[in-house]
């Protein structure tokens, strides 16, 4: 990973430091020739990427006069000071050895061309590893260390050596060399030689060797660039984004191609030969590239997904998960209608605007009147063909253009009556007419969706810039503008909106749509919050940035919003680009063979994109689990992170219930325990408490997918004392005894904001398999709990990207400052079932409370280690008032402790098996709460404000997706005594997860020491959702046979399969 | 040319109707007030001379139906916001016929006429309210949805929302515009509520003039070229407060106009004119 980060920019470089190196080393011969060598080998990089050169330039070099040896050093002191643990010991292996090794000059120089190129091969690694950063980093460099062993055999005894020790000194030379192989080794060989020639000179090649070591400081620094953009322009990043993004994708030999086509806005085709594992981001910039376009954030690429139905393309994820079957084929549109277009900063980015917008009105999409359509025509017109030539246009002259879906004749003199009219009007002017009067439609910009509300009328969701309006037929039934909405959730095929209650309100609602099916209701709710974060925020919400790894599938708008572009675009300083309309572009259209770009051009040329590498890596983080099982360790941190963001989540599900249970029941275990404290404070206090917990809430949800409640216990109570731990230690204590009690309390002083309804499980199946390896018997009592969680949790992943993130982000809203941040968030939809999980077994209930105090001491101390990361995390700005309230202080104490509720529990969860599932799931609430457990969710919904009126707080039982709940517990046999008091200590645990389609699969390895021994225990949980039936046995089967394939050494010890049924079939 | 959404309140001409004698005893009405028919004609005579006289409109007078007690009423006939005129269907059966002489008189001012022809629907213009950038329509005993959507079908530039209408004959009843981007509202709790939710339901942001009664909460605003805002409200003899609240608009020039009579029958001062604005050079 790292030494991707700068590549293109290193490259470039390097003939300009190569001149400083000769001076060093005062021979003027070598530093040539390695220039020459690297010039030859990146010609086509720089040619093609302007901007990266331009970059390159912009990035200021790391002490540039620096001597050779020292230099190394006190650049990796400097950069160190930056750098994360890991990636310093990185450097710092290769740096160590330098002048050990005797590498010839100038193969140093090639070495670093051909970092490059191995870059381009690193990609791959990361698409795949997809995990944490770290990871991949350290795995890549051992990958490289064993190639080069091997190929060092193959080379002369001398160079082998040196091949060695270059290999362990320094990574960075390591990739050039596997290059060579995979290119010819007929050339590597030759180089080799010349690099024996070259041995002779030993300073050089150190000196060498330490431009190496700067370019990969450089690269680094560029990295913490673009990731901290400090210092830069606002175009030098942007520049930079490109550049890194295409650095990402570099081509490897071995990659697979595949050819994107992209319709444009006026119509032609653009193609572009993108690596099959490219992420979207990769494409776009090609295509923003292409046209020449800066203010590209309005911007986006879209895709017809199976159902015929457009699809964003997530810039931040692959392009072939998201098409899946797809064909590559895109368009390119609009995606944010600038409510203003006048504020934009260039033409061209008007002019496509203009585009998009002549298509909106030519496909309906964009209602107008007929004057409206003569208007917005005539200017186009002058647009494009300038004034009227009364000689040149005759009436046939406008036959090209579609001004109106049903263009008439009347339409078209109307609209020649008006072009004659705008004399002297420049294309500009005529766009910006254009757009001034097209902005006012009502239509405008707004994003329709097609949905039922709560009695089945048919309505239509429009998402804008300002928030979402409810249409029927025609007419706007209602509006629910950004600040008025908390949260926006979608479970199943419903979509809903809770809504901020309004001054005579005092409970806030819940408006649910239902939409025609699960996709749908996803895509809205994207749909949402991109546009809320666009429009309505300041900035996105980057909780990822500073955790490299976020496991489970998230979803947040991760561009920039709005204010950031028009910021950005207003330090644009390049003359106005010069751009074809698209008549005179009909004239010489040639396009359609569209300048096909090569993506391994790109690669070599750029180092690593590394622009947004939290974004990269979230969505990279999901893949892999092989790498991450063979690296524990070093993941261990991360994954522990996000183990307790599971359990947090667990925490929540309790939320489900009822408005009543409200407060206390939604909020994570954290939280609640800080809520308890909060009882005696003020209202003021607490409601900071709350942001502060909110902030930590946040975090963990971002990071992670899948809730587990005992082991987020365990985490707090070993955390390190830090204020918030101590509450959190305070909990179990001050908590009463049962559960139940606890989270009344917590409800109370959370009360300022019930969070009442919100269930509907979106997953529909669940298949949870857990495989423990040495069978501790501590372990196995948690787990024996656990399984039933982690069904629930997992679901959550699944249905959506992680919903509990999606609130996170949403607090961040700058309008929002204590208690009305907006939510906006994919519901969890596990919420109930990780009640009962964590309560689920029910003779276990009593045996509570005393587990609930023997847990923090084991687990949790094993943990604690882990828990910085989190703590530094949670450290984020957030204000999530609502969630706060929510804070479970009861569940945290649910957890099954393993200790007391291990032996026993276990039993009886086997032996009520899939029967009792039922019955639990529900109990924990009953336990918790005095309402009873709900199995049938009922929205409240106001579709309309018609009915608002007639029912002042109008909440109807709506849309209600009853659910059915089946779960099937398998399990072998247990070794050892649950009871056993002995704490483990956990030595890592990592979670990843994979989605595609409909299933998610979250894998959760855990290790544990315990007495000496170490056990390892993978849980797999594989969620399937889908609207169609799905074969159950077979998706069991399947998941079974891949684990066992997986770990043969492992032996599967249980099975939990976890059906969930929406009895009210959505119709899709 | 005028854009879009231009020149709120700038009209040109304006259609009126005479009172026919039958106002007086068959004309609807919600209370059961004795209509001065003598009265009634001399106010109705007072408000079209206002129009033409004093503000230089082109006033095309229909002539009385005897037939329709309420064709003075013409606001209810058709809707006009720019070149289109959307021919109505009165929710009242015994005025669908006050539209026929409406559409040739519009037709003839050159508009592209809409008609609403659905047999469902229902709308009287004086549920439908324009701000300038959008439309309100209530839906009360008069107008239901299917007419609203036709209207939103008629004027598609501009996002037509539906306002609930209880207890009220119309949403003008309580409301209208007294200024680009200021609503004339009632301060009765229904007129509050209606208020409310336009507001929530606009991408805009309107001002609100508040007064204590909600008939004189609907005054007709113009835009003239040679008389700046023009607003003709209540007179202080009906509405004594509201007369006030008016009279601190300072920058519009008021226009006191009686409407004692044609109250009786829930006639206000929009109900008696449609305006329009025809344009030489479209």
């Amino acid at each position: 990973m790292t030494t991707e980060v700068g590549s293109d920019t290193d490259v470039k470089k390097e003939p300009e430091k190569v001149p400083e190196v000769q001076q060093q080393t005062d021979q003027p011969d070598e530093p040539a020739d390695s220039a020459a060598s690297a010039s030859a080998d990146q010609p086509q990089e720089e040619s093609q990427s302007a901007e990266a050169k331009s970059d390159q330039e912009a990035s200021p070099s790391p002490e540039p006069s620096s001597p050779p040896a020292a230099g190394g050093q006190k650049k990796e002191k400097g950069i160190s000071r930056f750098l994360p643990p890991w990636l310093k010991r990185q450097k710092s292996q290769s740096q160590d050895k330098p002048d050990e090794s005797s590498a010839p000059p100038k193969q140093e120089s090639v070495e670093v061309v051909k970092e490059e190129q191995e870059e381009t091969n690193q990609p791959k690694e990361e698409v795949d590893g997809g995990g944490a950063v770290t990871t991949s980093t350290e795995q890549t460099e051992e990958v490289k260390e064993v190639r080069e062993e091997s190929r060092a055999e193959e080379l002369q005894p001398e160079e082998k050596e040196r091949e060695e020790e270059k290999s362990i000194g320094s990574a960075d030379t390591q990739p050039v060399r596997e290059e060579k192989e995979d290119e010819s080794e007929m050339e590597e060989k030759e180089e080799e030689k010349k690099e024996e020639e070259k041995k002779e000179e030993g300073k050089k090649e150190e000196e060498k060797k330490e431009e190496g070591k700067k370019e990969e400081e450089k690269k680094e620094e560029g990295k913490k660039e673009e990731e901290k953009k400090e210092g830069k322009k606002e175009e030098e990043q942007v520049i930079q984004q490109e550049a890194s993004v295409l650095s990402t994708l570099k081509v490897n030999k071995k990659m697979k191609m595949v050819v994107c086509h992209v319709t444009l806005l006026d119509g032609s085709q653009f193609s572009c030969e993108v690596e099959k594992r490219a992420k979207g981001q990769y494409l776009f910039f090609q295509v923003c590239d292409h046209l020449n376009l800066l203010e590209k954030d309005y911007f986006g690429l879209s895709f017809k997904d199976n159902a015929e139905q457009r699809c964003w393309l997530d810039v931040t994820k692959e392009i072939k998960r998201q098409i899946r079957n797809s064909q590559w084929q895109f368009v390119f549109s609009v995606k944010f209608y600038p409510p203003d277009p006048s504020q934009l900063t260039e033409d061209i980015t008007r002019y496509l605007l203009c585009l998009q917008l002549r298509q909106d009105i030519a496909s309906g999409r964009l209602p107008c009147s007929f004057v409206t359509h003569a208007l917005l025509g005539s200017y186009t017109l002058q647009g494009e063909l300038g004034d009227h030539d009364p000689e040149e246009h005759r009436l046939d002259y406008i036959s090209d253009f579609q001004f109106a879906p049903n263009q008439t004749k009347e339409l078209e003199e109307k609209v020649v009556e008006l072009h004659k009219s705008h004399r002297g009007m420049t294309p500009a002017q005529a766009d910006a007419q254009f757009l001034e009067n097209a902005k006012k439609l009502s239509m405008y910009g707004v994003d329709l969706h097609h949905a039922k509300d709560s009695e089945g009328v048919d309505i239509m969701l429009g998402v804008c810039s300002n928030g979402l309006l409810i249409y029927k037929d025609r007419l706007r039934i209602n509006r629910f503008a950004w600040p008025k909405i908390l949260k926006i959730s979608y479970k199943r095929s419903n979509f809903y909106i809770k809504i901020r209650p309004g001054e005579a309100e005092q409970f806030e609602s819940t408006v649910g749509f239902k939409l025609p099916n699960h996709r749908a209701a996803k895509r809205v709710w994207k749909v949402c919050v991109e546009h809320h974060t666009f429009f309505r925020l300041v900035s996105p919400e980057q909780p990822t940035k500073t955790k490299f790894l976020t496991l489970g599938s998230k979803f947040r708008y991760s561009g920039r919003t709005q204010a950031q572009t028009r910021q950005a675009s207003s330090l644009i300083d390049r003359p106005a680009p010069a751009f074809q309309r698209t008549s005179s572009k009909r004239i010489s259209r040639s396009l359609d063979g569209a300048p096909v770009v090569n993506v391994s051009d790109y690669s070599q040329a750029d180092g690593a994109g590394e622009n947004s590498p939290a974004l990269e890596l979230n969505s990279d983080s999901k893949s892999q689990q092989v790498e991450v099982m063979e690296r524990p360790n070093a993941d261990a941190a991360t994954s522990i992170t996000s183990e307790t963001a599971f359990e947090t989540d667990g925490a929540g599900a309790p939320q489900r219930k009822s408005k009543l249970r409200v407060q206390g029941e939604n909020i994570y275990v954290r939280h609640s325990n800080l809520m308890l404290e909060d009882l005696d404070k003020t209202q003021e206090d607490v409601l900071k408490h709350q942001a502060s917990i909110s902030e930590l809430k946040r975090s963990f949800m971002e990071a992670t997918p899948e809730p587990r409640p005992s082991q987020w216990d365990k985490h707090l109570t070993g955390s390190p004392a830090t204020t918030l731990r101590l509450q959190t230690h305070g909990v179990p204590q001050n908590t009463p005894p049962r559960p139940g009690t606890d989270s009344r309390d917590a409800s109370k002083s959370a009360e300022v904001k019930p969070e009442g309804n919100e269930v509907i499980e979106v997953v529909e199946e669940t298949v949870v398999i857990e495989e423990v390896v040495k069978a501790k018997p501590k372990s196995s009592t948690p787990e024996a709990s656990v399984p039933v969680e982690t069904e629930v949790k997992e679901e959550r992943s699944l249905s959506s990207d992680s919903e509990s993130e999606d609130e996170a982000e949403y607090h961040a809203q700058p309008p929002s400052t204590s208690i009305s941040t907006q939510q906006i968030k994919e519901e969890p939809e596990e919420e109930q079932e990780a009640e009962l999980s964590q309560q689920a077994p029910p003779s276990a209930i009593e045996s509570q409370p005393s587990a609930e105090a023997a847990d923090p001491g084991p687990a949790a101390e094993e943990e604690k280690a882990a828990q910085p990361h989190e703590e530094e995390r949670t450290d984020k700005p957030l204000l999530t008032p609502d969630e706060a309230p929510n804070g479970h202080a009861p569940q945290g104490e649910a957890p099954p402790s393993p200790q007391t509720a291990a032996a026993d529990e276990e039993e009886p969860h086997i032996v009520n098996g899939s029967a009792s599932r039922v019955e639990t799931e529900h109990l924990p609430q009953v336990i918790c709460c005095s309402e009873p457990p709900v199995v049938k969710t009922e929205m409240v919904t106001i579709s309309d404000t018609f009915a608002a009126q007639k029912t002042e707080i109008s909440t109807k039982e709506v849309p209600i997706v009853h659910t059915e709940t089946k779960t099937i517990t398998y399990e072998a046999a247990q070794l050892d005594g649950n009871g056993d008091g002995e704490p483990g200590v956990l030595m890592t645990a990592q979670t990843i997860t994979s989605e595609s389609l409909c299933t998610t699969t979250t894998t959760h390895i855990t290790k544990t020491l315990k007495g000496g021994q170490s056990e390892t225990r993978i849980e797999k949980r594989i969620v399937i959702t889908g609207d169609s039936d799905i074969d159950h046995d077979q998706a069991l089967a399947q998941a079974i046979k891949e684990a066992k394939e997986q770990h043969p050494d492992m032996s599967v010890t249980r099975v939990v399969v976890h059906k969930e049924t929406e009895l009210a079939e959505d119709e899709d | 040319m005028a854009g879009l959404m231009s020149g709120f309140g700038s009209f040109t001409h304006a259609v009126v109707r005479a009172l026919p004698q039958s106002l007086a005893k068959e004309a609807l009405r919600t209370g059961s007030l004795e209509v001065d028919l003598l009265k009634a004609q001399e106010e109705h005579d007072k408000y079209v001379s206002v129009l033409k006289h004093r503000l230089g409109l082109e006033v095309v007078e229909l002539p009385a139906d005897e037939a329709l007690p309420d064709c003075v009423f013409v606001e209810d006939a058709a809707v006009v916001c720019g070149d289109t005129a959307l021919i109505t269907r009165p929710g009242a059966e015994s005025r669908r016929k006050e539209t026929e002489a409406m559409k040739a008189a519009l037709t003839e001012l050159g508009l592209s006429i809409v008609e609403m022809t659905d047999e469902s629907a229902t709308l009287d213009g004086g549920d439908v309210l324009f701000t300038g950038r959008e439309f309100f329509v209530g839906l009360s005993m008069r107008t239901n949805q299917r007419g609203a959507e036709i209207l939103a079908d008629a004027f598609k530039d501009y996002a037509v929302s539906t306002v609930p209408v209880q207890d009220r004959l119309h949403l003008k009843s309580f409301c209208s515009m007294a200024g680009p981007g200021l609503i004339a509202i009632g301060a009765s709790e229904a007129a509050q509520k209606a208020l409310k939710i336009m507001q929530q339901m606009s991408d805009h942001k309107y001002d609100k003039l508040t007064l204590p009664d909600d008939l004189a909460a609907n005054c007709v605003y113009m835009n003239l070229p040679s008389k700046g805002d023009v607003l003709l409200h209540c007179t202080p003899e009906e509405f004594p407060e509201s007369a006030k609240v008016f009279e601190k608009l300072k920058d519009h020039m008021l226009i006191p106009v009686s409407n004692q009579e044609k109250v009786k029958v829930d006639g206000a001062l929009t109900c008696c004119s449609v305006l329009v604005n025809r344009k030489k050079n479209i």
